[in-house]
């Protein structure tokens, strides 16, 4: 734990002198069903092949269940036609945008969970041995998404804005990233839904910046990448 | 079916190692026992925990539930640890509600 921790200053002193990434590895976090392969895919096709697919989304916990990199991602909303409900409300976006370009690697993680249960998976109609297999397999996944914080350089927590943000694996994660003096960015997902409170998620985190979005709809992504390319820089 | 819960001081949490202490709150746990620890686990050592969990995660054990206070930081903003984790079998332990200055655990055993 303290080796983690001296390394992530480490890191971070080699960026603040001559040594600065060109390519920030960003990891896409939360908990399972947050939307995260959804994100991942939108920044795909929106950036690079609209036909390219990070990975699939089902409404099945723990769909993802290796983590995924996809390298040479390059933000360049100078570029890019972002969907945008209402482009032409906010005047400082265009001198953003000017200079918003970044290069990175997305890696999509495994949910994050304290709990695994086989059981969930057979209420989605698996069979026990296929429940099974999924289960040990998600604990894997939880595994592996935790040892890639180490080579993070930046972090999108993925949040349900239907769901209580207030969960004790999106609190650990975060103080994780302050630990490590990574920068975090929340995004507050499923903004489409009737019952969706991204306040809530505001109000939980007031410390951080949290971009409510949707990444299924593509609505406020244009925030999220400004965003990304100012913090992640 | 009775729950047995084990309140830990911080003196004999402190007196662990990182891992020794961790092992101690699983075995705990998977001996069906809700562990409430004064002075809390860190962040990181509530990562490396989840992490041992999921190691041991099977058919009979799911898990765990976890819930605490966040730290406070203090004197020129250097952290310190969380104040108080609660960490229970995620089979008895089905919801945690958590709320400014108030954790509450729903146990259901059976």
């Amino acid at each position: 734990m303290k080796s983690r921790k001296r390394k992530g200053i480490l890191a971070r002193l080699l960026r603040l002198l001559a040594f600065r990434k060109r390519t920030a590895k960003i990891g896409l976090y939360g908990p399972p069903n947050a939307g995260k392969t959804t994100l991942a895919n939108r920044i795909i096709h929106t950036f690079v092949d609209e036909n390219e697919d990070m990975g699939v989304s089902t409404d099945v916990p723990h769909e993802t269940r290796r983590a995924v990199r996809r390298g040479g991602i390059i933000i360049d909303l100078k570029s890019k036609s972002v969907q945008n409900p209402n482009p032409h409300s906010n005047p400082d976006s265009m001198l953003k945008r000017e200079r918003a370009k970044l290069k990175l690697d997305v890696v999509d993680t495994p949910g994050l969970a304290t709990k695994i249960d086989f059981h969930e998976f057979m209420a989605y109609g698996l069979e026990e041995e296929e429940a099974k297999r999924r289960a040990k397999e998600a604990t894997e996944g939880v595994i592996e998404a935790i040892k890639w914080l180490d080579d993070i350089d930046g972090v999108v927590l993925v949040m349900d804005s239907t769901e209580d943000p207030y969960t004790q694996t999106n609190i650990v994660l975060i103080g994780n990233m302050e630990a490590r003096d990574t920068p975090v960015i929340i995004a507050a997902n499923k903004m489409d839904l009737s019952d969706a409170a991204p306040q809530r998620i505001i109000n939980a985190f007031p410390q951080h910046s949290v971009i409510p979005v949707s990444a299924l709809k593509g609505e406020n992504m244009e925030k999220l990448y400004e965003e990304m390319t100012r913090r992640f820089r | 079916m009775e729950i047995k819960m084990d309140l830990i001081s911080e003196d004999r949490i402190n007196s662990m190692g990182s891992m020794e202490k961790l092992r101690f709150v699983l075995e705990g746990v998977k001996s069906g026992n809700i562990m409430v620890l004064e002075g809390g686990l860190t962040s990181e050592e509530q990562m490396s925990l989840i992490e041992l969990t999921m190691t041991e995660v099977d058919e009979d054990f799911p898990g765990i539930e976890m819930s605490g206070y966040p730290s406070k930081k203090g004197f020129l903003n250097m952290r310190r640890k969380a104040r108080l984790t609660v960490i229970g079998p995620a089979k008895i332990m089905r919801t945690m509600k958590k709320e400014k200055g108030l954790i509450s655990a729903i146990i259901s055993a059976f």
